[in-house]
Formats: structure tokens, sequence, C-alpha cells
């Protein structure tokens, strides 16, 4: 039979099975090669808190969902085109993100008496019409995978291990992909274990030939690469791009960059890059817990490094104590907080906007603190650096924001020049003559860092409050006030120290959308999708959440209606509506998942009605 | 050290004080800073802080270069007295901090000052973490077995029974033995001393300077209002003879005012055996090795055994590569072994692809 290519200008593929069926490295390999193939992308991997649940069982369904392109991708996507479910519990879990007429690839050894009972199936969905409005293809992936590697007498475990590249062979045959770069690092990761090397290549093949010589696939689709900004790109998750921008502002800073952490969802990616950066001077600290994480920072910072503690909502919790401490001895440090469904351990491998007001004021006393929050996966390095650029400046420290989203999503990223970034210059007091350790610049309002090796500028901080310019201990009534008054000024004055924000769309209008964080690809999408209808409606996404920009005033004043979209119950809205008294209309989703850009579209329309 | 740190460092000329190169003599008084010392007039912490000055000069160590950390707290005001750098942190936390500090600048001589409640309860974790990891600080414990600075509750070294405004009916809980728990925190540097015994501290802390790794040094001190006396019958002139045993690194275990007595190993138990009653001579006694990490733990134990004397003085003394110190080394063989890496490399690592 003849196959055909069709051409597509965008693809959602869900790659789902057991948390052990190895999906996550799956979607990673084909977002890999669609990077290098030049398609725009972004992803969402969507797997369970447990490393190895129960295999078969429901909540032990892992997922990894890609979409990719040959236009702007700005979302993972709303809903998959294809659907590769590895066994009946990842199709149970998933098909409800499958568009109506959409595939399925199946692995039917997945659907066995044992699995459809765990999935909570009565009868077998592949031998029924429950599945009739979407094209089914059914393979028995582990008996091929077996049948490839017959000869070379492995165990059935390591067997079993090698079927998800069964499954990455077939989607890289129907969506004309290299296999390529999966070979090279399947090389170079089993650089030591030759056989199972020769095993995944062997398996990845094969999927690959089978789907070229069945007819069971009859198209083939081509999506050709996106027409991105010319320059070096390379592929990118939140978490890399947040480790790699705390290593250039360093570098910018020529200081040294300290971590200390503690393991946590979704934050630990950033511990484990930042560990392997030794040869650029990095030091990591796993410390014994979250509190011993930010203090380390702390004492790190005290001595002259670029100090950075990186956690989740309860860590930071846990942290809260001391980032006060920070502020009262008026130290610079970056705290990461890859926010996560919260409270308490609430989930901790699904995203949520969780901590706005735990991060606005989520401390004893008045203890403010600047906030940042990266939009993208790639924006993280530049938002991470701009948080490290502020503490150093403003000697506070600074809060920045992602999520699990972001941390775990990824996208192609065009590779900044080490010029083009911003200038960072943090200075050390060495002149002894006229040295109070709380004297303070006058445009900015921060104290100098002496750091101890210096001579004669011996001094201590803590945490009692400190008298004005000597920093002595005071209880005096007057001086509480102004250096309260003192602290909070000088980070509402960071407000003349970054650009001003920016609209998408008309600067006036019938509807505003505003949004925070990793919700603006999903705003922007339907935003542009309802601009496209001719609708009255623009998008405004802050990146600094404290102090927020000067003009945010003036540009919500300038729209009829605003919409603030979170992933949370409301907590900007709550800023926005107390600082600016505007009546603005939230759009809430709370449950551990993204926005789809359709929702928002469906509260667009809600509240313009016909116009 | 990052090139900015060792740019500035290098540009400024070490302070003759606490050097005592070529500089005029440096006395303690070069270490008491302007601030008025507040402890309660009769307060054990006076002797430790006069003390601690007392030996600095003697370390040869630029004053710049030390730095003293606390955490909340009596003691943890001492900081303040200092004309060192200084940190005077949050609660239990201050251990912490000097780790982080010691990591990015091992140049430093970083000393933590804590006390039981910040050191044993609240920082109880952070604690016994920088002990296992040999980070090269010195910590010193001030022990009055009680909360002074919130006005008398129980202490995690307070005597079972102790009654207190927390325990009217007197502590349930069992005391911590600070010097047991650091030795099975693997601490390389393990000591006890008493506030009113100078020169046994001076001696003490010296020690406790001079060592590489962490050094814990548990410092019996008396609060004259909340726990008045509590180590009276080891510091009085009357009693203390006969229940405090020195050790001596090298030398037999004899305590006593007239020299008398002296401690015998039977089995793993140690006792007390008499050296007039002609049963057993100093042959029979134990001999000090502060570097033999079980007879630590044999005297560490005789604490809180009534029919012992309580052992002051240096348990342990033993040699492990610091955390510092390989943290840095790690560092170092990764530059040798990648070569030094540039911002330039960092960002284009991985998979990269052009778009023309």
């Amino acid at each position: 039979m003849a196959k055909t290519t069709k051409s597509l200008d965008e693809v959602t593929i869900r790659f789902a099975g057991d948390s052990g069926d190895g999906m996550q490295l799956t979607g990673t390999q084909f977002t890999n090669t669609s990077a290098i193939m030049g398609n725009d992308l972004s992803t969402l991997p969507d797997y369970p808190a447990e490393i190895r649940a129960p295999q078969g069982t429901l909540f032990g369904v892992s997922g990894f969902q890609i979409h990719f392109g040959s236009k702007e991708i700005n979302t993972p996507g709303d809903q998959c085109d294809v659907l590769v479910a590895m066994n009946a519990a990842a199709l149970k879990v998933n098909l409800r993100s499958l568009v109506n007429g959409g595939s399925i690839i199946v692995n039917t050894d997945g659907f066995n008496d044992k699995n459809l009972k765990l999935a909570g199936y009565e009868a077998n969905p592949l031998n029924n019409d429950s599945l009739s409005k979407y094209q089914v293809f059914q393979v028995d992936i582990t008996k091929l995978t077996t049948l490839a590697l017959a000869d070379m007498n492995l165990p059935q475990k390591i067997v079993d291990r090698t079927k998800n590249f069964f499954a990455l062979g077939m989607m890289y045959w129907i969506y004309n992909r290299s296999i390529e770069s999966t070979i090279e690092w399947v090389n170079d990761k089993f650089k030591s274990k030759a056989d199972i090397a020769e095993a995944n290549i062997r398996v990845l093949k094969a999927g690959w030939n089978f789907a070229e010589t069945t007819e069971i696939f009859s198209v083939r689709y081509d999506v050709k690469p996106a027409t991105l900004a010319h320059g070096k790109y390379r592929n990118i998750t939140g978490n890399q791009a947040t480790a790699l921008g705390l290593v250039a502002a360093a570098n910018k800073a020529k200081l040294d960059l300290f971590l200390g952490s503690y393991p946590i969802t979704p934050a630990s990616d950033i511990l484990h890059d930042l560990s392997m950066y030794k040869q650029y001077g990095v030091k990591t600290f796993q410390a014994e817990d979250e509190i011993a994480g930010v203090t380390s920072a702390i004492g790190a910072s005290f001595g002259g490094a670029l100090a950075v503690t990186t956690t989740s909502g309860p860590g930071l919790a846990l942290k809260t104590e001391a980032i006060g401490l920070a502020v009262m001895v008026e130290l610079p440090l970056v705290i990461v907080n890859i926010q996560r469904g919260g409270p308490s351990t609430g989930l901790p491998t699904k995203t949520e906007q969780a901590d706005l007001l735990q991060s606005m004021y989520g401390r004893n006393g008045e203890a403010p603190v600047p906030i940042v929050a990266a939009s993208t996966p790639g924006d993280c390095f530049y938002s991470v650096f701009e948080a490290s650029r502020i503490a150093l400046k403003f000697m506070t420290p600074v809060l920045f924001l992602s999520d699990g989203y972001l941390g775990n999503g990824s996208e192609p990223w065009l590779i900044p020049t080490p010029e083009s970034l911003a200038d960072i210059s943090p200075k050390f007091r060495t002149d002894p003559n006229g040295y109070l350790p709380y004297l303070r610049d006058e445009k900015t309002l921060a104290r100098e860092w002496a750091i101890p090796g210096t001579p004669g500028l011996e001094h201590r901080i803590g945490g009692l409050e400190k008298e004005d310019k000597t920093g002595n201990v005071s209880y005096d009534p007057e001086n509480h006030e102004r250096m309260i008054r003192l602290r909070a000024e000088k980070v509402e004055r960071i407000a003349n120290d970054i650009p001003l924000a920016k609209v998408e769309g008309d600067e006036k209008g019938d509807l505003l959308v505003v949004g925070w964080g990793g919700t603006y690809g999903a705003i922007r999408t339907a935003v542009e999708q309802k601009r496209a209808e001719g609708k009255s409606v623009s998008h405004l996404h802050l990146h600094y959440l404290n102090p927020l920009q000067k003009n945010i005033g003036e540009i919500l004043y300038n729209f009829k209606n605003v919409l603030v979209a979170e992933i949370n119950m409301g907590q900007l809205i709550k800023i926005l509506r107390a600082k600016y008294l505007v009546p603005a209309v939230g759009l809430n989703k709370i449950q551990g998942l993204p926005f789809k850009s359709s929702e928002i579209e469906k509260k667009i329309d809600e509240i313009l009605g016909g116009k | 050290m990052s090139v900015l740190v060792e740019e500035v460092l290098s540009n400024v000329k070490a302070t003759s004080v606490g050097n005592s190169v070529g500089a005029a003599k440096v006395t303690a008084k070069d270490f008491q800073s302007d601030q008025d010392v507040r402890w309660c007039p009769g307060c054990g912490d006076y002797s430790i802080l006069a003390q601690t000055q007392r030996i600095l000069p003697d370390l040869n160590i630029p004053r710049e270069r030390m730095v003293f950390i606390s955490g909340i707290g009596c003691s943890s005001r001492f900081p303040y007295y200092m004309e060192t750098y200084g940190f005077h942190s949050i609660h239990g936390r201050a251990t912490a901090i000097a780790s982080g500090l010691k990591m990015a600048r091992p140049d430093l001589s970083i000393w933590v000052v804590t006390g039981d409640g910040d050191g044993l309860s609240i920082g109880g974790n952070h604690m016994i973490h920088l002990m296992r990891r040999n980070v090269d600080v010195n910590v010193i414990l001030f022990n009055n077995q009680i909360y002074g600075l919130t006005k008398g509750q129980y202490s995690p070294t307070s005597e079972k029974g102790k009654v207190t405004k927390s325990t009217p009916l007197g502590s349930i809980d069992y005391p911590f033995n600070p010097a047991a728990l650091a030795l099975g925190s693997s601490c390389t540097f393990v000591a006890r001393s008493m506030d009113r015994d100078p020169k046994h501290m001076q001696a003490v802390l010296k020690r406790a300077a001079e060592h590489k790794g962490t050094s814990f040094v548990e410092m019996y001190q008396n609060c004259n209002v909340f726990n008045d006396g509590a180590f009276f019958t080891l510091t009085e002139k009357e009693t203390r003879d006969e229940n405090v045993l020195y050790l001596e690194h090298g030398k037999p275990l004899i305590f006593g005012k007239e020299k008398d007595k002296g401690i015998h190993l039977d089995g793993f138990t140690p006792t007390v055996v008499s050296l007039k009653d002609g049963k057993h001579s100093v042959n029979d006694l134990i001999v000090h090795n502060e570097k033999d990490s079980t007879l630590a733990f044999i005297l560490a134990n005789m604490t809180y055994q009534e029919k012992l004397p309580r052992p002051v003085g240096i348990f342990q003394s033993i040699e492990r590569p610091t955390y510092d110190e390989m943290m840095s080394q790690q560092i170092e063989t990764a530059i040798q072994k990648r070569g030094k890496g540039t911002l330039e490399k960092l960002l284009n690592s991985g998979e990269t692809w052009t778009i023309q």
C-alpha cells in the first residue's frame, strides 16, 4: 500500500503509560528531536508523586504532552491529537484529553484482564465500539519488542524497559523525525553498558521499521520548521534555565555562586544541575533541612557570595523566619520557589500559582521582599538573573517564582551571548573611614556590603532592630518606625530600576486579561485568538509582583473590564484590587493543571458577550 | 573565593590587630567592642567572654578574619561584645549560617556561640549535621541547664525532676549529655570546661581554635538568676577536687584532693579505685588518649553518674578531612578535569541548533 505524507502546522501528542514505563524519557527524546528539527514547541510532563506506583493502576499513570509546530507555539496544547497509551489505565486517564477524531496508539499487551480490571474497565474498550469516534491503532508493542531482542538473551525485565523506545520509533516514523539524536543520546547514556545501548537502539529502529512496513499506518505527517528568530538554540526546561540564569548572574557579578538547598519536588533539578557546574566555581550544599538551606545561604551572603536557596511551597514556609532575618540584616539572597499544589504537602508533582501571597506576606512583622516571576521555561533564565541583579543592587532577599509547569516544561530557547546580559556590578566597601553598617545609598537606600576579611570594618549584624546608620541594637520607638519605613521604601524604590509594563494588544479597550507567571502562553494564545475575531481585548503579564511597575494603575484604568486569570483562588487579584481599587474579576482554576487557552477564551466571551 | 572577593581582600592591608608579626603586642582589649555588656551581674557568661578575648591574640589570626556567629539566648549576645565580624542570628541556626559562611569563605576563622536551648533544642538538628560533616568551625556551647532569656523554663540538659515554671511537678524529660551527643555525631574535637575555671577554659579554647575541623566545647556556665549553683559541686573549692576528673592526654586518670583516687576500667565500665588502700596502683588506671574514640565514649558516659567524678577537658581530638576543604578540592578537581568554565561555554552546552 502506498504511503502518503500530509503536512501539518501543529500537532499535540501525549505519551502515557505506567510511571515505570519511561514516558517522561520518551517525551523528552521526542521533544529534543523536534526542537533540533526546528519546530517551536511546548511541553507538559504530568506524572504521579509515587516513584513506582503499583503497575497498571490509574494513579500510577505518567504522561508527557508535547505540542509542536511550524507556527508559534505558546502552550502544551489544550487537547492532544494523538494519544500513545501503553496500558488500559493510561487510556482511561488520558482519553478525556484527546480531541474527537484523534488517534490512539495502544500497546495491546497492556490490555490483559488484570490491566483492564485495575483500570476499572468492565469490557475491553479495544473490542467494543466505545472508541469508535477515534482512530485506534493496535500494536502488540511488548511482543514486538521481545522479538526484536530475541537473540540477545537479555532478562525480560530489561526487555520490558525498552518497549517505550518501540513506541518512540513508531512516532518518529509517523512524524518524519530523525532517530539520530536519540541514538546518540543512548550511546552516551549507556557508554559502559553496550548491550543495553544496543537493545534500546534496536528497539527504536524496530519501531520505526514496523511503522514503515506494516499497513497499519498509511499516512505520515510532515511538520515543517517554525520561523523562529535567527540564532543558536537549545531546548530548555524552566529548571535548567533557572540554574543557568543563576550561574550567569554570579559570573556577571564576578561572585561565587552558593546554593544551600534541600531536595523537594519540583525544585530538585536545579540543585542537580548546579551540582554539575563545579568547574564554574559553583558551590552546592545539600543541607539537612530547608531551614539550613536558607540559613547557610545567608551565611555565604555575609561572606560575599551570590547566595541562593531553592525550594517549593512547603519549603518556603519553613524558610520564612530566615527570610525575615535577611530582610533585617539587608544581605542579598535569592529564594527560588518552584510552586506546586498546596496546602501542606498538597500535590507535589502538580502545578499551582500557590504562593504569591505567601511570598508577599508570609513573614512576621513588616518584612517586604521583592518578587520576580517567570512567564515561560526560557524566561526563567532572564527572570532569575533579574532577581539576582535586584538582590545585589538593593541588598535584599528577592523571591523568584516559577512553578512545576514552567520548571518541568520546555521550549526552544534562543541562546543569549554573555555580553547581551544586563550589567551586575556589586561593590564591597573597603574604606574604614566613616563606615557605619547601616549607612545607605541615597538613591537605592541599599546599605553597603562589608565582608569579613576587610580590616577596620569589623561590625555586628543581627535580627534585633537596628539603630539607623550605626546598626546597633535599638529599642527606640521612633527609630523602629523609621527603620520599618526605610526598609519598605527601599523595596518600593526598585520600581525606579525596572522597565515599565507593556500591554500586548491595544492600550485601551473593553477587556484587559491580567496574568503572572506560567499562565503566559495560555493567556497569550487566548487573547490573540479573540483579537483575531475582532474582540477588544488585551493582555498584561506581570513579571514584577513586588514592587509593581509604576504604570500598572494607569494600564488597568484604561480598560472597561479587568480579568485576572490565575491557577489559584485569586491571589494577584487581591493585590491589584487593594492597591488600585479596580473591580477586577477572577478566572481561577485549582486542579494542579495549567489553563487551557479555551478556558480563557470562554471567559473572555462571557465578559464581552456578543461584542 | 570569587574574583571580586579576592580582588577586594588583596587590595586591603591586613591589620596589625590579632597578627603579632611585626606589630605592637595585641591584647584582649583589642577584641572588646564599644557595646556595654548587658548580662546579669554575676553571670558565668562574663568569664567565658573574658577568657575568649584573652586567648584570641595568641592565635596569630588577623582580627578581621574572625567571625562570631550566634543564635538566640543569653549566650547569643556574645558577638555584640566582640570587636570582630559578628552575626547575631535566629534561634538555633547559627551552626547552619556558620557552615554556609565557612564554605563560601574557608579563609575565615569562625566561632559559633550557642547555649543548651539554642544549640541542642531548636538547633539540635543543625548541630549534629555540622559535627558529622566536620566543618572547620569552633562551637562553644554555654550549658547552664536552664532557659534564661525566657525566664526560667527547663532546657534539654536540665536534670530529670527539675522544677521550673513550665514543670511545676518536675521535668519528666531525660537530659542530653552534650559531650556524648557530639561524639555520637562523629565530632572530631570534643571538650568540656567550666566558667569558674579560667585557666582550664583558656587552654581548652586554645586547643579548640587550633583544631582543624569542628571543635565542640561544652562550657558549664552558672545562671545565677534562674539556676544558681547548678555546677557548684564541680566548681567550688570545697567540693570540686572530689567531683571533677581532669582529662589530660597521656596521663592516668587521677582525681581527689590528695590525688588519691583514679579511674579503673572494669570490662567496659569505669570505676573509682583508691590509690591508698594498697589494692590498686597508678598502673591500674586508664591512661587518657585523645585519639581513642572508644575511650572518649566511655569517658563521656561517666557524665550524670552519681558515683563517678565528672570528666572535664578534651575527650577527643582526631583528624578527618574538613567539609570546606573537600568542597574546595572538588571544585579544583573539576576545573582540572573539565577546564575552567566560561559563561559562553555553559550557555552553549548540550545539544544546540542554528536557525539561519
